[in-house]
């Protein structure tokens, strides 16, 4: 129990700080750390994938889906409550994770991140060719309203989303590190190392893969609301390939090892973005190239690896076999 | 004693190649058998089929009394069968403790729940007594990559009894382990078990482990079974000198 009541009042702890932290970080990185911890978000729920050795490539369309579910609740239903358009997104895209996840739950490797892959292009597809949806250009979003509070000022709306995209990171990180901690999270990195002897167990890993894809695609449709209300618009890009694949260099770079690192990871990830961006305007996908490569060289199990506690002792070597075992 | 399992007309082939003709066994509550046989002399296809991890041709497997044929081994093992390997198949990222813990956890119902943390107060009580009776504990930190071949058996076997299976399967449970070592491992492994009533069936090629350890012993030849009776009967069966330990008779 301490465990797990320590986890949620560091959570806790961690989203006062961050809402303190808005008031008197610049407008700039309030917006930027916004779409990070979105983004953050969908990762994280990548990071729960690859722990059970599945990498998906597709989970874009997990991140429009909850986009375009915020997008259409507002210009179709009238909702501009921000937690409820949050909720909304999240609740499509778990609907659309529980139709797919019996689907793909018996793939491994390559299969399993190429037909993710597959469906998020479709859905890009669709989405590109639908004019009642926006096709390319997709929709704009309003500012949106906050249970009572409606945000006067741009700046207010910023933050105001800062602190809702800040709560929902905080929730998740605990709930994601209370999973992880438990056997059912021990289970995944099982079902990576050796799925024969899982089974032998009495588990089964097409069930531990079905449920951490279905964990991953809440995940990517709350991520992706956050994103939409952040930006203010969303179209089929958020299906694209790219973009998928910015979750996965996103889940590399923060490794599988800590939650709070996919997070750092992500606001990282977002201000090497802005600044190459700015001052290479031209070569800015280089740079993050050779940013990647370089965590790759030297923290091979990412970020997180760096403020891990190790309590496994991998590098020492095994003490002597006791007397009778060798 | 009643049988626990029975076995009846087990028949596998791989292509051409016939793994199984016939075999029949029948095993007590409690009793510990030893399986002995050249390589493809069909005894780890037994084990296979027994634990589902086959689907025989023919045939089918009783346990207490249900039909098991050709269940997954997940199935089966919620059965109460449970087997160890002939190389340990283990989580080789995580340590013996994880692995033991992820064990005892699924054999629990209400471990596998996405909330309770794998070191609860139960669960750890399961895994002390688990590293204390296959004396596992000064490597229970160690990334099971970085083991030695006798213990990462330990674990392998600490983990087949983690939900006190009414038949375990022991496959060769001495194999790559140092001559000098093998009968202390032994000794853990039957000390470990001492006080179960599960029926223990291992194959095993060392027949001096053979005559230790097993009450009954079933020497198994191109599919099927040869001979069956006691050690010394078995082991002085003059088919069994002649086709399986090579002993002139």
């Amino acid at each position: 129990m301490t465990g797990r009541v320590g986890t949620l009042g560091a959570a806790l702890l961690a989203f006062a700080a961050l809402a303190l932290l808005g008031r008197i970080l610049p407008h700039w990185f309030v917006l930027v750390a916004t779409l990070a911890f979105a983004k953050g978000l969908v990762a994280l729920g990548l990071v729960v994938l690859m722990r059970g050795g599945l990498v998906s490539f597709g989970q874009g369309i997990f991140f429009c889906a909850g986009g375009y579910a915020a997008g259409l609740a507002m210009r179709s239903l009238g909702v501009t409550d921000a937690v409820l358009l949050v909720a909304l997104g999240g609740a499509l895209a778990l609907i659309l994770g529980l139709i797919i996840a019996p689907l793909l739950a018996g793939y491994r490797g390559i299969f399993f991140a190429t037909l993710t892959l597959a469906l998020s292009m479709i859905a890009y597809g669709i989405l590109d060719k639908t004019y009642s949806l926006g096709g390319s250009d997709g929709l704009n979003l309003q500012a949106p309203t906050f249970l009572t509070y409606q945000p006067q000022t741009s700046q207010e709306v910023s933050y105001a989303l800062f602190v809702l995209a800040s709560l929902l990171t905080a929730v998740a990180a605990a709930l994601c590190r209370i999973h992880f901690d438990s056997i059912r999270g021990l289970l995944s990195l099982a079902a990576r190392d050796n799925e024969i002897r899982v089974e032998y167990l009495g588990a089964s890993v097409r069930w531990v893969s079905g449920t951490n894809f279905i964990i991953s695609s809440l995940l990517g449709g709350i991520g992706g609301a956050l994103a939409a209300l952040s930006l203010g618009h969303i179209d089929p890009d958020f299906a694209f390939w790219t973009t998928s694949g910015e979750f996965v260099f996103l889940a590399i770079l923060s490794g599988y090892a800590s939650v709070t690192a996919v997070f750092v990871a992500a606001v990282l990830l977002e201000l090497v973005r802005s600044f190459s961006s700015q001052y290479f305007p031209n070569t800015w996908q280089g740079a993050l190239g050779i940013f990647l490569l370089l965590v790759i060289l030297f923290l091979p199990e990412g970020l997180g690896s760096l403020v891990r506690r190790r309590r496994r002792t991998a590098v020492k070597p095994a003490p002597k076999p006791v007397e009778s075992v060798k | 004693m009643t049988a626990l399992l029975e076995t009846e007309g087990l028949q596998k082939s791989f292509g051409a190649v016939i793994a199984a003709k016939d075999i029949s066994v029948a095993a007590r509550r409690g009793e510990r058998l030893g399986l002995i046989g050249n390589n493809g002399a069909g005894k780890t296809t037994f084990v296979n089929i027994v634990t589902g991890y086959l689907r025989p041709d023919a045939g089918r497997v009783v346990l207490d009394g249900a039909d098991i044929t050709g269940l997954a081994p997940r199935r089966v093992r919620r059965q109460g069968v449970s087997r160890s390997f002939q190389i340990p198949q283990l989580f080789a990222s995580l340590t013996p403790e994880e692995n033991l813990l992820m064990a005892l956890g699924i054999a629990d119902d209400k471990g596998m729940s996405a909330w309770r943390p794998a070191r609860s107060g139960a669960m750890m009580a399961g895994l002390e007594d688990l590293l204390e009776r296959f004396r596992l504990g000064e490597y229970r930190h160690h990334t099971i990559a970085t083991l030695p071949g006798g213990v990462r058996k330990l674990v392998d076997i600490a983990m087949a009894v983690t939900h006190q299976p009414k038949l375990l399967l022991l496959d060769e449970p001495s194999s790559g382990v140092a001559a000098e070592e093998k009968f202390p491992l032994m000794d853990v492994i039957m000390r470990a078990l001492e006080g179960s009533d599960a029926t223990v069936i291992f194959v095993e090629h060392d027949m001096e482990i053979v005559g230790r350890y097993a009450e009954r012993v079933l020497a198994f030849y191109e599919g099927r079974v040869i001979a069956d009776g006691t050690p010394t009967v078995v082991l002085g069966n003059a088919e069994v000198q002649r086709y399986v330990t090579g002993v002139a008779p």
